[in-house]
């Protein structure tokens, strides 16, 4: 055998040895040698969770990664090829060691296959261990399945790459969005270049949109300029205590807030005022 | 400027028709070379009829980029997806790049044999061999052409000059006619002569955009680009109205929709109209209806296009219903073609012409028939359309409230009629594709006409065009069944004999007997009259109704069935020999838009493999056949006799065995076209027909083609050219357009035309009204000009009067379709298009950003129509009609919203083909295929 075809090998020893250290917590992975990615226990932040998942911490507890989910998905009906009578892949994938993704548990992209918001929901109903909790897509009044509730992530449009900030009249993530008018809707604004045309600019409703994807997987650039983010990652925030005067809902956006005593605390306020004012002023 | 300004100097600017626009210097048409060693030239997008110009950069012979033009009027730089990827379009894995030909093992044509790769020239052999037998068993009507609205305007030229001066055969038919032959009859039977009066300005100039049947925000996306910026101008004056049978993207931007029932529209035109005579009569311009208008009627049991009684398929009937090559269940619709009982729906609005419910109406075949009526009968053929009656039956949407619905057509007619408002009517496929499309083009002039709302910048009804060339090529050349450059007619002997001595053939030489349509190309190869069938530039087996039955008498009978095309598809697949086209930049060529906007390109790049383009085809099959081969006499199977013009072609220096390829191309006329390398536009760029290419391609001789040696495309330009000029219809020269950013015709003295017929804007209006002592309007198409007259029930006094100049106001009531939804078959089917793809799908399904982003054609269904059928959304269902069925998956929550008790379903997919499903019902006037309903029964698959 040569140097070059025993290369990998002595790579995988190296890694062995360096991390043997960290590894050796690591003994619950069925006696398998995973030191190499010990480090991928945690999954990226921008892992999108199948609809339902509890929050990512939960979820890791709850998800027995017995792939019940990701196989509802691939074989509901409506998947099959008309062609082949095979079924298409599924939207959900269970995460394998190369994945950026806690091993075995459930993820999905968009932009490979997105979520097609079935009415049914198949891989939550599925879901033995209730990582999927199908409470939070039941309908609490009518008792109903309801994919409206879903909140897989969130997508965002970046406005420089997107094709009908240009004026091409594009909107393909509109026409693909399953809540078209509400989760995405057209804003138009008039192309002053031209002087006769408009731009028809998507734009994303945080509150509605469930982060299915759809709108990734159709739209026409390269690289595609609207994409799903996980909403911690996708969002800011404001802040809990303004309210926007002129809108009477807006409370309702900080309505949780608790009474509590308010004390601000920065480099300017960190000195008593007895030790600040006998330090002495200069002149 | 202010952007007031700025509209009036366009329009100013239009209204002067200054030759070409002022360009800015950056963005010149000649070829600049750019920083990165790139080519660009302007050119014409390959998709819709709007028309945008674009530019493309090559380099080392590859297209490598697109722009949108910033410098042409329609588009200003911009595009809709399907032109942003046009630099794709011709580079798909899978071009075609070689002729194939069904063969058996020892090499020989066989029909059940897979498809080999063959040369020019065996390509060519065996068209002329097919050709030859057909003309033996059939004549020249056994020989037949889908032609296109994709030609490129030389293609179209070519294909016609062959057809009908070579073959005499007037079996040559575009897709247009699927398209916009409804509207072209429509300007017919109202102008007489074709085509809109207005152009895209009228959007920048109106108050009103009412859209009928037609999804513009899809269809036309720059234009619906243009209507989106009018409307943001002034929100509160600007209105729009989006009239459809289910809600679209259009509905969007629109201040209120009406949703009505399929084939309705009919009856809401009327509705207008009857509004105005009745209840708004100080709204009629009487003034201009006495200098310009009469009103007229026509037969009304003209059935519904479908095969009639006799013809050989549908022979013998058998006892169970079934007959010929039909079953019982498509003869139950077959059968209304020679008489229908008349519903309670469409009985009220046939009383006035002598009918009632419950009637049985006996159709006699389509007709243009019309005459002369007074106001008084006109205002009578109105009265059924009180406000309840047309709701009642307009209403499409089950579950909207009628008092809800009659609002909205009192405040739509409140918008027609408003003093000083002007109003844009704007439709395309919705009401050409219907089984009366002829009278709904004619009944929306009507309500303009009366207003005094026609032929005016900002208002006019609107007939936008779907295909890049329908007008161009298809109408303007007349690559139809019926008709001959510029509007001539194959049966009037004086067209003939203009066409005869222009194209130096000897009188007597055309057929005058143009009557084979698509469908009736497709039905006479059924019953085994059309033996040669040849595909251009379109897909007639994914594209016409009761496809089942066409592409099984193309793969089962005696006949020989070629296509020549781009990309394999299914008119491919159902073909015995398939030929290597050349795509549209890969050729010089000239389309024709929406607002009679001629465009211009040069090649850009070579055509792939050995294909050739369209015209070369023909020019080369002309080469195979003589005078003798074709010039001698036929007896059609009418009777009537074409002579045998041999010894007239004698007379006139032509041998026996002179080809038709040197009466009809490479004629002294042509030869004087030269070649020139060294000046614009030639300089610079290739010329693969006209001077060969370095492919060295094997042409039909199996030698090398080294080109014509004569500038070809400029001489099938001018001589066709030569028709319109001085006949409304004037084109400028080819060196000119290939300066300027298209020009709108008729271009009189260097200056476009915006408004026809408008004495202010029109020099052939302003000469015309002159003469008629008037200075406003003057409707001078000679068409269909002196009539009889009588009234709505018939001819009374047939003496014909001049109606020279007049434009005509057509009473035509409401009827039903011959399929509508019953028991069995529930639901309505209407089918149409996606803004992702273009037609049948063949370029736009193998770019890959778009066939991701729409991968397959799905059924747009109710989400309540869904539950109560038990299906969930995405669900894979059969949608069978009586003429076939096909599966695919529903989609509750698509960019298509029907009400209960429709469907849609987009015919982009070949794996969807549709059209299996859909009825060969036509306009019995126009032959246009009615698209958008027939009746469907929708199951689990």
């Amino acid at each position: 055998m040569k140097e070059k075809d025993k290369k990998p090998q002595i790579s995988d020893r190296r890694r062995f040895f360096t991390d043997i250290a960290y590894s050796a917590g690591m003994g619950v992975m069925g006696g398998l040698l995973w030191a190499g990615y010990a480090d991928k226990a945690k999954s990226s932040t921008l892992t999108l969770r199948p609809p339902a998942a509890l929050t990512e911490e939960d979820f890791l507890r709850k998800c027995i990664k017995c792939g019940l989910c990701a196989e509802a998905c691939t074989t509901r009906p409506n998947n099959i090829d008309k062609e082949t009578g095979e079924f298409k892949p599924g939207t959900l994938i269970m995460a394998k060691a190369q994945d950026d993704v806690t091993i075995g548990t459930p993820y999905f992209i968009p932009r490979d296959v997105p979520c097609y918001m079935c009415d049914d929901i198949p891989c939550v109903t599925a879901c033995p261990s209730g990582a999927l909790d199908v409470d939070l897509v039941t309908n609490s009044e009518s008792g109903e399945l309801d994919f409206k509730m879903m909140d897989m992530g969130l997508a965002v449009v970046d406005p420089n790459s997107c094709i009908a900030f240009w004026g091409i009249q594009c909107d393909a993530c509109y026409r693909a969005c399953p809540l078209m008018d509400d989760a995405i809707k057209l804003v138009y604004g008039r192309n002053e270049r031209t002087g006769k045309h408009a731009f028809l600019k998507p734009e994303v409703n945080m509150d509605t949109c469930t982060g299915c994807g759809l709108c990734e997987k159709a739209c026409v650039t390269e690289k595609a300029a609207i994409f799903i983010l996980p909403r911690e990652i996708a969002l800011g925030k404001p802040g809990d205590h303004y309210v926007k005067g002129w809108d009477k809902k807006d409370q309702q956006r900080v309505g949780n807030r608790k009474e509590e005593e308010i004390i601000t605390h920065d480099e300017r306020s960190a000195k008593k005022p007895e030790d600040y004012l006998n330090s002495g002023v200069e002149y | 400027m202010n952007r007031r300004d700025f509209l009036k100097s366009s329009a100013a600017a239009a209204a002067a028709g200054a030759v070409g626009i002022s360009v800015p210097s950056e963005v010149e048409a000649a070829a600049a070379k750019g920083e990165e060693g790139w080519r660009w030239d302007k050119a014409a997008c390959r998709f819709c009829g709007t028309g945008c110009g674009i530019m493309l950069a090559t380099k080392n012979g590859r297209i490598v980029a697109v722009k949108g033009d910033p410098a042409a009027p329609v588009n200003r730089g911009l595009n809709c997806i399907k032109g942003y990827f046009t630099a794709k379009i011709m580079y798909g894995a899978d071009r075609l790049k070689t002729p194939l030909l069904r063969m058996n093992d020892k090499g020989e044509f066989d029909k059940k044999g897979k498809f080999k790769p063959v040369s020019w020239k065996r390509a060519f052999d065996e068209m002329e061999k097919h050709i030859r037998k057909a003309l033996k068993e059939s004549g020249p009507e056994g020989v037949a052409v889908f032609a296109s609205g994709q030609y490129t305007i030389m293609e179209g030229y070519a294909a016609q000059k062959m057809m009908k001066g070579g073959f005499r055969s007037n079996a040559i038919d575009p897709n247009a006619r699927h398209c916009m032959a409804s509207a072209v009859v429509g300007f017919y039977q109202t102008f007489g002569i074709d085509e809109p009066s207005g152009c895209y300005d009228d959007i920048e100039l109106t108050d009103t955009v009412i859209s009928w049947g037609s999804n513009m925000a899809e269809m036309h996306p720059i234009l619906w680009s243009r209507v989106s910026d009018r409307k943001l101008s002034d929100p509160e004056r600007v209105k729009v109205v989006n009239i459809t049978t289910y809600r679209t993207r259009s509905s969007d931007l629109a201040d209120f929709e009406i949703i009505f029932r399929p084939s309705t529209d009919l009856a809401l035109w009327n509705y207008i109209a009857h509004e105005i005579v009745f209840n708004h009569p100080e709204a009629i311009d009487w003034d201009f209806i006495k200098k310009h208008i009469i009103f007229c009627a026509g037969p009304v049991n003209i059935g519904y296009g479908m095969r009639r009684k006799g013809e050989k398929s549908i022979t013998p009937v058998r006892p169970d219903g079934s007959a010929g090559k039909y079953s019982a269940k498509e003869m139950e619709t077959i059968n209304k073609e020679m008489a229908k009982k008349l519903s309670d729906r469409e009985g009220p609005a046939l009383e006035p012409y002598g009918y009632k419910a419950g009637d049985v109406m006996k159709h006699n075949p389509g007709t243009l028939k019309h005459w002369e009526i007074s106001f008084e009968e006109y205002k009578k053929s109105l009265e059924p359309y009180t406000l309840d009656y047309t709701a009642k039956l307009v209403k499409g949407d089950p579950d909207e409230d009628l008092e809800a619905f009659k609002k909205k057509l009192k405040d739509l007619v409140a918008l027609y009629v408003e003093k000083d408002r002007k109003v844009v009517s704007f439709w395309t496929m919705g009401m050409n594709q219907h089984t009366r499309g002829t009278w709904d083009n004619t009944l929306s002039y009507n309500v303009h006409f009366m207003l005094n709302k026609q032929a005016k910048p900002g208002s006019g009804a609107f007939s936008l065009t779907g295909q890049p060339s329908a007008c161009g090529t298809a109408r303007e050349v007349g690559t139809f069944a019926h008709r001959l450059p510029a509007d001539l007619m194959v049966k009037n002997p004086k067209h003939r004999k203009i066409t005869e001595n222009k194209w130096q053939i000897p009188e007597g030489t055309l057929n005058p007997v143009g009557n084979q349509h698509i469908m009736k190309i497709h039905r006479d190869i059924e019953d085994g009259l059309v033996k040669f069938a040849w595909v251009n530039v379109c897909n007639p087996y994914q594209d016409s109704a009761s496809a089942r039955h066409w592409i099984k008498a193309a793969r089962e009978m005696d006949n020989f069935i070629v296509t020549s095309d781009g990309y394999p598809g299914i008119s491919a697949m159902v073909s015995d020999l398939v030929l290597p086209s050349a795509m549209i930049y890969e050729k010089w060529g000239a389309y024709g838009n929406a607002e009679r906007r001629t465009q211009h390109w040069r090649q850009q790049v070579l055509p792939v493999g050995e294909a050739m383009s369209d015209t070369w085809q023909w020019v080369e099959l002309s080469k195979r056949f003589t005078v003798k081969d074709l010039w001698g006499p036929y007896t059609l199977r009418n009777g009537k006799k074409l002579p045998d013009v041999r010894k007239a072609a004698e007379k006139m220096g032509y041998k026996p065995d002179t080809t038709m390829f040197e009466i009809l191309f490479a004629n002294d006329r042509a030869k004087k076209y030269k070649i020139d390398l060294e000046s614009f536009p030639q300089k610079g760029y290739d010329n693969s027909e006209c001077i060969g290419d370095s492919r060295n391609v094997k042409g039909s001789d199996g030698k090398v083609f080294k080109g014509y040696g004569f500038m070809l495309h400029q001489y099938l330009w001018e001589e066709y050219a030569w028709f319109g000029r001085g006949h409304g219809h004037d084109l400028a020269d080819f060196v000119t357009y290939h300066k300027v950013r298209g020009l709108k015709w008729p271009v009189v003295n260097g200056k476009e035309t915006p408004w026809r017929f408008n004495a202010k804007y029109d020099p052939y209006a302003a000469k015309h009204a002159k003469e008629d002592g008037n200075n406003d309007f003057a409707f001078y198409g000679p068409l269909a000009k002196a009539l009889p007259s009588g009234d709505l029930k018939g001819v009374k006094v047939k003496k014909k009067k001049s109606l020279k100049n007049k434009a005509k106001i057509f009473a035509r009531p409401y009827m039903d379709p011959p399929e509508s939804p019953d028991k069995e078959y529930d639901t309505w089917l209407c089918t149409g298009r996606v803004l992702e793809h273009w037609h049948s799908g063949t370029m736009t399904m193998r770019v890959p950003e778009l066939f991701r982003a729409v991968p397959e054609a799905l059924c747009y269904m109710n989400p309540k129509d869904a539950k109560a059928k038990g299906f969930k959304n995405g669900d894979l269902v059969w949608i069978e009609s009586r003429r076939g069925k096909v599966r695919a998956h529903i989609e509750t929550r698509g960019r298509n919203r029907p009400a209960r008790g429709l469907v849609f379903v987009p015919w982009f997919d070949e794996k969807v083909l549709i059209n299996k499903v859909c009825l060969d019902a036509t306009c019995p006037m126009s032959k246009q295929t009615d698209y958008k309903k027939c009746a469907v029964k929708i199951y689990k698959a």
